[in-house]
């Protein structure tokens, strides 16, 4: 399903060629079109043929559209496109948008995602050289103040000139409007001038020439100030630069004539920067605050001996395993120092992680409803975890969570004997293997030995699964029976609160 | 002082933040407001400095008056730099000229720190607040936070704000404490947590709000908090971390907070500078090798540790290889991955092959849906055919039989040294 396109098709003939007479717009492009298409007239047949005499549509009109039945289905995104192709600067662009039209009407629909193909190759170059152009023009309008003697305001208008490659003054104009909707401004260009009162509709005016342009603006010295200023001289990428604001622009731009002398300096600058090196060490802004770590020293130093606080500032920097480096911070155990149940679950997840408080994630809110329906409140107990850092592995823009290691474990077991050790409480919780490895030994088995009381090293311990595992099993319907052996196993410790 | 001098001066001390980013937040125009401003989605780089950057925000410090002492920092307490101070109403005023004249997006604050953390974000906020509630600005503004202030300025800086952000500075703690002894990556991260916290805060309210008013006539749909998300910034070869160091920082970074962007920024000399910094500049290659990794780990879902794994030298030092770039790297370290078969593999695969781009990518598979994908539709695409002519299989190309060394292929795309110094210029 080919259709031939060259000069050189078999079935034109000088005699039946057809002549598309319209304004050079997309409007009457395609009203043209449909003609076209409706009476069947294959594209190297077509002449098209703007109208001179309209040459540059310089006034905005709903477009003319006609109430007809559509004569063709063709993709959004062709409309889309074809929208930016009409505004090219090339006089082909007519003739390429109709042989689009065309064969993604007889046939070819998929047309567009073919980017390989000829057409579409210049059809989306031209497309994007007309974006491209709109995006400059709205990155390197330059406005200039005019003090507007008749306005009642006193209000000033915004005036510009810009020379754009393509005909897009009138579709950027929207953006212009959108953006400086309570300014009057206008901008002028040689292929057509749009002006915005601050109300009503962007108007347009025919072409113009710089002459009718302003000239300088009070704030163009402060603007030349900081252009210069923000300027990295050890680090000088011509190319990156004209690549991104080609010379063309430059000659509206009040700060461009600063480029050859900033980049005259540029070197000289670098040199003096790195020769002039540092002879003392005088503070000139005042006295330097307390290190972070000097604080946290003060602070441990303030805080009563022996106590559940001081045990908690001291692991803010502890250092004893690598898994401080990737987390934000040691999530340590919380509630009263007299607890007579203690709760040790695995690790912080991410939420406990950024909260600094243990079982606040979605584990902890299911941890939450276990207590409540076993008849324990959270306040009175004392929640903590075996290892104090949130180890993870990153994944995007999530953390998955990563089971601590038997060493990491070990390192954290100071703090878990420590935080035992002051709360002395009558009964252990071990949620999951990893506490419950720590706490009773290598050959505990949650399966085994869930919901019985363990007594082991003169203390009583009762073993029941994470609730991180109940959530990992799934939906909660399915999860019923687990959920209801998990509130039984808690349910054990109510005779000590 | 006269204006543009403290212009000259705070613009100056602000150049070495490299973003200038005024994509992603929320649209926006002025129809209807009594300000001006607007947001489309994409940013616009209004103006580029000989440098390369873009120039897309105001960017400039409150003051660089600065008790901190960080020793790569022009700003730091010891350096002998002239200092000034721009009062919150010559702040806002210039961010509105300037607006006015097309010159910029937007603001981008940033400050030295002054009394005390929370007296200094104060006065960013409050520029920020000015110009949202004042003057009804509806451009883009972009605040840098101070890691130690307190929750509620964090706060309102993120519903007056587009984008926070915070630096990092260094990849490592150590280095921070060595370099930086008033900063602390445990709190720079906290500050990290709390803005992200906030956001799926308001995310979470946002979606009770849709669920409700699904039933109800009005829809009342919460602001978003810091709409363009958060960024951070470090500094590059101040200090001797490697670029897996960087990298695996940076990815978690990435997934801990959420962050829109991790720039990169080459160590480039300052004046007056401390005696701990080496004296040479670091090749902005280096930086531009780090940004592409980033790439490939953001958009073509390779792991950090996968980069910079390998067993050749500059791999086993932990350092990306400045000649090619990571992907070709990670190919010619992987030739049992390849060849890929444009016409079959499924996309993840296809992202691998050295010269394929995202977007070359997704329209190859639009293509292969109706023909087979031949190398003309990759010229045609402006991929880089050369580049991926070894490692892929299409409908009229194979690899040679006899497969070319990684090494001779490594010398076929490496630079010779004279367009690499075209490079660094």
């Amino acid at each position: 399903m080919s259709f031939q396109s060259s000069l050189f098709d078999a079935e034109t003939t000088a005699g039946d060629q057809a002549v598309a007479r319209f304004a050079p717009d997309f409007a009457s492009w395609q009203v043209e079109a449909r003609r076209l298409l409706a009476e069947d007239i294959a594209p190297a047949r077509v002449w098209w043929q703007p109208e001179p005499a309209r040459e540059h549509k310089t006034v905005s009109q709903p477009s003319a559209k006609p109430a007809q039945r559509p004569v063709a289905r063709v993709p959004k995104a062709f409309v889309d496109q074809a929208r930016a192709v009409s505004c090219h600067c090339n006089e082909d662009r007519w003739a390429l948008l109709y042989r689009v039209l065309w064969r993604l009407a007889r046939g070819e629909r998929h047309l567009l995602q073919l980017g390989g193909d000829p057409d579409v190759v210049t059809f989306t170059r031209y497309a994007k050289a007309v974006r491209r152009d709109m995006h400059k023009m709205k990155a390197f309008v330059r406005f200039r103040e005019v003090a507007e003697s008749g306005a009642a305001d006193h209000e000033p208008r915004y005036v510009a000139w810009f020379e754009p490659e393509h005909f897009i003054v009138e579709y950027v104009s929207g953006f212009f409007k959108r953006r400086f909707a309570n300014m009057r401004w206008s901008i002028l260009t040689p292929v057509g001038c749009a002006h915005w009162e601050g109300q009503g509709e962007v108007w347009f005016s025919p072409a113009t020439d710089k002459s009718a342009a302003p000239e300088g603006d009070r704030l163009e010295a402060a603007w030349q100030t900081y252009y210069r200023s923000i300027f990295n001289p050890a680090r000088v990428k011509i190319r990156a630069m004209q690549s991104e604001m080609p010379q063309k622009y430059w000659k509206n731009m009040p700060e461009a004539h600063l480029i050859p002398l900033m980049l005259r300096d540029a070197d000289r600058r670098v040199q003096a920067m790195e020769a002039n090196r540092k002879d003392n060490d005088l503070l000139r802004c005042g006295p330097r605050p307390a290190s972070p770590d000097d604080d946290n020293a003060a602070a441990v130093e303030a805080s009563a001996p022996a106590s559940l606080e001081r045990l908690a500032l001291q692991a803010t920097t502890c250092r004893n395993c690598p898994l401080w480096q990737p987390a934000t911070q040691t999530v340590f155990g919380e509630g009263p120092a007299n607890a007579r149940v203690m709760i040790v679950g695995e690790q912080p997840g991410d939420r406990e992680d950024l909260a600094g408080r243990p079982f606040v994630g979605p584990a902890g809110q299911l941890l939450d409803r276990a207590l409540a329906a076993a008849g324990l409140v959270r306040e009175r107990l004392y929640l903590t975890n075996t290892v104090k850092h949130f180890k993870f592995s990153p994944r995007g823009k999530t953390r998955l969570h990563a089971t601590p290691s038997e060493t990491e474990v070990m390192a954290c077991r100071p703090w878990l004997d420590a935080e035992i050790g002051l709360v002395a409480p009558e009964l252990v919780i071990c949620l999951g293997a990893t506490a419950g490895r720590a706490l009773l030994g290598a050959d505990v088995r949650v399966t085994r030995d869930r919901g019985r009381l363990i007594d082991h090293n003169d203390r009583r311990y009762l073993l029941t699964a994470h609730p991180a595992y109940l959530l990992r099993r799934g939906s909660a319907a399915a999860n019923a029976g687990e959920y209801e052996r998990f509130v039984e196993d808690l349910a054990r410790a109510a005779d000590w609160v | 002082m006269e204006l543009l001098k403290k212009l000259e001066i705070l613009a100056d001390a602000a150049k070495y933040d490299a973003s200038c980013a005024s994509s992603g937040t929320r649209s926006r125009n002025s129809l209807g407001g009594k300000g001006i401003g607007s947001s489309e989605g994409s940013g616009i780089c209004h103006a580029y400095a000989p440098d390369g950057r873009c120039i897309s925000l105001l960017k400039i410090l409150l003051t660089n008056f600065c008790v901190y002492e960080c020793s790569y920092c022009i700003n730091r307490n010891s350096s002998n730099v002239a200092r000034a101070r721009f009062t919150v109403d010559e702040v806002v005023r210039l961010t509105l000229d300037f607006y006015k004249r097309n010159y910029i997006e937007g603001l981008f604050l940033s400050s030295g720190v002054i009394q005390s953390p929370d007296y200094t974000m104060g006065q960013l906020v409050e520029v920020a607040r000015r110009l949202r509630l004042d003057h009804d600005f509806r451009g883009y503004i972009h605040l840098k936070t101070i890691p130690d202030a307190d929750g509620q300025l964090l706060a309102d800086a993120g519903t007056y704000a587009d984008r926070l952000s915070i630096n990092v500075e260094l990849p490592t703690r150590i280095a921070l404490a060595d370099l930086a002894p008033e900063k602390d990556h445990r709190t720079i991260k906290l500050s990290m947590a709390r803005i992200r916290a906030r956001q799926d805060e308001y995310a979470d309210d946002r979606r009770a709000a849709r669920r409700v008013t699904n039933q109800s006539p009005r829809r009342i749909t919460p602001q978003r908090f810091a709409p363009a998300g958060q960024s951070t910034q470090m500094i590059v070869g101040a200090e001797p971390s490697t670029d897996a160091q960087i990298l695996s920082t940076t990815a978690n970074l990435y997934s801990a907070y959420k962050l829109k962007r991790v720039y990169f920024s080459a160590f480039s000399p300052i004046a007056d500078a401390s005696a701990k910094l080496p004296a040479r500049r670091t090749p902005l290659m280096r930086e531009h090798r780090l940004y592409q990794s980033d790439w490939l780990i953001r958009f073509y879902g390779y792991g950090h540790d996968e980069i910079t794994a390998g067993a050749d030298d500059s791999a086993a030092a932990g350092m990306l290889d400045l000649d090619v770039d990571p992907k070709l790297a990670w190919a010619l370290r992987n030739r049992g991955y390849f060849p890929v078969d444009l016409n079959r593999d499924g996309r993840e695969r296809l992202l691998r092959v050295p010269g394929l781009g995202v977007k070359s990518v997704q329209k190859l598979l639009k293509i292969r849906r109706w023909q087979k994908i031949r190398l003309e539709d990759l010229v045609a695409l402006k991929a880089g055919v050369k580049k991926a002519m070894p490692f892929i299989i299409c409908a009229n190309h194979a690899p040679a039989l006899a497969e070319v060394p990684s090494a001779t292929l490594r010398t076929r795309f490496a630079p010779a040294r004279a367009a690499q110094q075209a490079f660094d210029f």
